[in-house]
């Protein structure tokens, strides 16, 4: 499993280069989710998966009596994806925001600071 | 001594309160201030003529070992009583110079801080206190060039010299920097007492040559010597006081300063002779060709520093004498021939050689000043000039090899040298006098007694050289390594080779002047070979630099986000690739991996259809649809592999992601095919390379062993000492408790500027704008 994770991962970061690369506003902000998702996986497989052993300690125990999927990578996870989410939400009112203004999609009529260019 | 330094700093910043008190009828005051310092420093000419070298040092950076260490010897008592004895003439003859001007004071005020840098300069005993003075002295220079700045050409000038003598600054601070490493002491007196360590160095080749760098810039020696004719752009007080008579020789008092640390090396003499020959003798040739007499004078300045330091190169005793009695004799008459091109320029309006003559009808006194600089200049009796050429041929005459061509260098540059001056001294007072200057007035007293007393000054030496021989001569050979003990000046040195040669050089250059005018022709004669100027290589040097620069960055800050995404990604496929390419190793121990099951193997499917639909599909509902699912899948991968808690943060965030994109999206244009088949088809092989080496990253990693010491930490401590089960859920609102704090301020932050994207009303310009735009789509959509 360990390789079909690895090999998605890297689909993830691929198709979100290759949808950073269009010149379509949308479709950076599409690029910026997908290559977001794949860092977070790529986080969580580097920390090694393991199968049902959440990091919960169970009943009355005070320590975990078994082995466990290891917590810090989760933690890290967890921040980075609501970090990413106000990223997200920012840059999709931007795009719209942006789009009210100059009235266009193409990221490559945005690269002047002038308003006459 | 530092208070004498300082001064001249404290005139400029006392200028900036009271400069309007200086612009009137008291401006003449201003010149009290080198007049001060001159007396102060002729205090100590009887001390330093008993060989008494006086030090003083303050503590400045010690950790650096610099100190603002200052030494008094005969070189820079030399210097500093030029300094402020010309400076005291200067500023006087600015006073009636630059009457009434509106930036009077900014002038004087830039000559204030010069003085100063330039003291700091010659009397610096540690070597970046010196670079320092140095740099400062290069900065109020390119001020004073660039004094008028309404005019474009001064501008350039001052831009041209501050480059030139910049570099030349770099050199030196490099030089002193290499230098310490050599010695360990910034201390030039320390530096004296290992010269022989120093020049055994393997470095010494190195520092001889940044030396050279810093003096060749500053003193105007051929290539770089093309600054200090543009600097002539400057009022002629300043090419009196800074580039003729006192700035543009820190290049020759360095390399004098450290003849006894650096010098009598082949290379030192060699490289020296070779330069300052080729550059006394180019430059003096040039002056035929100009018809400005700033022009003429500019380059045979130059030629002058070239004759300085070809004699600093020849290191001889007989040498060091001729350089310090020609140095005096240089500062008197060109200073003069500059405060007389100065008068006449403020009087006539003209500096046209060919149209000046006769002048001595109506200003007399200026007459006789310039004439006298001019026999000054020649080096004929009974002036100080003379004294000093016949040093100079007697220190050719007995150097160790090449005699002939150096006699013939020195000779031909006397001669060129003796016409400009009879052109810049003589030729304007004598002859008819022109009618369109019938009517030009004779200048005030105090226009005209300072090139006149330099004048006198410069034939009084000459009658009577014991005045200035023990005084100032003998101390600067000593200062420069040399035995003074044996010298004695006089005006008659016998009939014998160097004589003859005198008189040939007289008699030639006579003839010279009478036989070639000055013309308008000549001068456009010489600008045919502009091209191969070292300054019009510089210049096309700099366009091809600006132009190189320019490609440089509108190739990378071209202003396309997608160009900077692939320039970044292609870098780092390039540089992380050729790493693996080799390292990989591929050692998984398959044994470890976790089983597949169909429930993963069907979520693995819908992720990457999910993924594939997301990136080709022509509708944007359908992308963010698409993407949703790959979020979703992503979450079941964290239920899968024991994360409840990411599967939860994963499936609330993607669902309010998916959300807010769809609320937004119909404000949004319709997804436009903007790029072509080949641009998809580069970016999709860049993409799919740059994904191959995430996955091959990934499982590299995956076969390193793997630490779990942090989580261990955590998951031990995490009831014991925080009373909570959820590891994770510990890990980030107990144990990192500080960090989330910031987190959630980072959202608050995000959701205020989402806020304000949202319900802020756009400015009265852009809604109009806004409108219009509304308005002709409208219209376009009825014609449809």
């Amino acid at each position: 499993m360990e390789i079909l994770l690895a090999l998605m991962v890297g689909i993830l970061y691929g198709s979100g280069i290759y949808m950073m690369l269009r010149r379509s506003m949308v479709k950076l902000i599409i690029g910026i989710i997908l290559l977001g998702n794949g860092a977070n996986l790529l986080i969580f497989l580097l920390g090694r998966i393991t199968k049902g052993a959440p990091p919960i300690i169970s009943g009355d125990a005070k320590v975990f009596a078994e082995a466990y999927a290891d917590p810090v990578p989760q933690a890290l996870i967890l921040t980075a994806i609501v970090i990413s989410f106000g990223l997200q939400s920012f840059a999709i009112v931007l795009v719209k925001r942006a789009h009210t203004v100059v009235r266009t999609d193409d990221l490559d009529e945005m690269n002047a600071t002038d308003e006459d260019s | 001594m530092l208070t004498a330094i300082l001064t001249g700093f404290l005139f400029s910043i006392l200028l900036i309160f009271a400069g309007r008190f200086i612009k009137g009828k008291l401006s003449i005051l201003a010149s009290l201030v080198p007049l001060g310092l001159f007396v102060y420093f002729t205090q100590f000419i009887s001390s330093i003529s008993n060989g008494e070298i006086i030090m003083r040092s303050y503590e400045w950076i010690p950790s650096f070992g610099v100190d603002l260490g200052f030494k008094l010897d005969g070189l820079s008592l030399l210097f500093s009583l030029m300094i402020t004895g010309i400076g005291f003439l200067v500023f006087a003859y600015t006073s009636s110079y630059l009457k009434g001007h509106e930036y009077l004071d900014r002038f004087y005020g830039y000559l204030g801080s010069f003085m100063g840098a330039m003291l700091g300069l010659v009397l610096s005993d540690n070597m970046i206190t010196l670079f320092v003075f140095w740099e400062l002295t290069s900065i109020s220079s390119f001020f004073l060039i660039g004094f008028n700045n309404t005019n474009p050409a001064s501008r350039k000038s001052a831009l041209t010299a501050l480059g030139i003598t910049g570099i030349g600054g770099l050199f030196l601070l490099a030089g002193a920097l290499l230098l310490n490493n050599i010695a360990g002491t910034y201390s030039i007196s320390e530096m004296l007492t290992m010269s022989e360590a120093i020049r055994g160095n393997e470095f010494y080749f190195l520092a001889v040559l940044l030396i050279f760098g810093a003096a060749f810039t500053k003193s105007a020696q051929f290539p770089f010597h093309f600054w200090l004719p543009g600097a002539m752009k400057a009022p002629t007080p300043v090419s009196t006081y800074l580039h003729s008579a006192t700035m543009v020789k820190a290049g020759i008092y360095l390399l004098m300063r450290f003849t006894p640390v650096l010098g009598g090396e082949q290379i030192w003499n060699t490289t020296l002779i070779i330069v300052g020959g080729f550059t006394m003798l180019y430059s003096a040739f040039h002056t035929i060709f100009r018809t400005d007499l700033k022009g003429v004078l500019a380059y045979s300045t130059i030629s002058a520093l070239g004759i300085l330091v070809f004699l600093t190169g020849l290191g001889t005793q007989e040498a060091f004498l001729a350089a310090a009695v020609f140095i005096i004799v240089h500062a008197l008459y060109k200073a003069t021939l500059f405060l007389v091109t100065g008068i006449i320029d403020h009087q006539t309006h003209t500096r046209d050689i060919t149209r000046l003559s006769g002048l001595n009808k109506i200003m007399l006194p200026v007459g006789i000043a310039g004439i006298l600089a001019a026999i000054s200049s020649a080096g004929i009796p009974p002036t100080l000039g003379f004294v000093g050429k016949e040093l100079t041929y007697e220190a050719s005459y007995h150097s160790e090899s090449l005699v002939i061509f150096l006699m013939i260098a020195i000779v031909l540059t006397k001669i060129l040298l003796l016409y400009a001056g009879f052109v810049a001294g003589i030729k304007p007072f004598t002859g008819k006098l022109p009618e369109e200057h019938s009517n030009v007035k004779m200048p005030g007293f105090i226009m005209w007694a300072p090139p006149l007393l330099l004048a006198i000054l410069g034939v009084i030496f000459g009658v009577a050289p014991f005045i200035i021989e023990s005084a100032l001569i003998k101390p600067v050979v000593t200062s420069m390594g040399g035995d003074a003990s044996e010298i004695h000046l006089a005006l008659w040195h016998g009939f014998n080779l160097v004589f003859i040669l005198s008189l040939i050089t007289i008699g030639v250059g006579t003839a010279l002047y009478f036989i070639i005018k000055p013309s308008k022709k000549l001068e456009e004669g010489i600008a045919k070979f502009d091209f191969i100027a070292p300054e019009n290589i510089l210049e096309k040097f700099n366009k091809l630099f600006i132009m190189i620069s320019n490609f440089w960055t509108n190739f990378f800050q071209n202003g396309y986000l997608r160009n900077y995404i692939s320039i970044i990604i292609l870098f780092l496929v390039v540089l992380v690739g050729y790493i693996m390419v080799g390292n990989t190793r591929f050692a998984i121990d398959y044994n470890s991996l976790s089983k597949i099951t169909v429930y993963e193997i069907t979520t693995t499917l819908i992720l990457i259809a999910g993924i594939f639909y997301t990136v080709f599909t022509q509708s944007r509902l359908a992308a963010v649809a698409a993407m949703g699912v790959v979020g979703l899948s992503i979450c079941l991968i964290f239920v899968f592999y024991s994360a409840p808690d990411l599967a939860m943060t994963q499936f609330s965030i993607d669902t309010l992601t998916v959300i807010l994109f769809v609320l937004v999206l119909y404000k949004l244009p319709k997804y436009l095919k903007l790029s072509d088949y080949k641009t998809r088809l580069r970016d999709g092989i860049l993409s799919t390379i740059f994904g191959l080496i995430i996955t091959t990253l990934a499982l590299e990693v995956l076969s390193e062993p793997v630490s779990k010491e942090v989580g261990d930490f955590y998951a031990a401590n995490s009831y014991i000492e925080a009373h909570g089960k959820n590891v994770v859920n510990v890990i980030l609102v107990d144990f990192r408790g500080a960090d989330t704090l910031i987190e959630i301020s980072v959202l608050s932050i995000a959701a205020v500027g989402v806020f304000g994207l949202m319900k802020l009303r756009l400015k009265m310009k852009d809604r109009r704008r806004y409108a219009d735009t509304r308005l002709s789509e409208e219209n376009e959509n009825k014609k449809q």
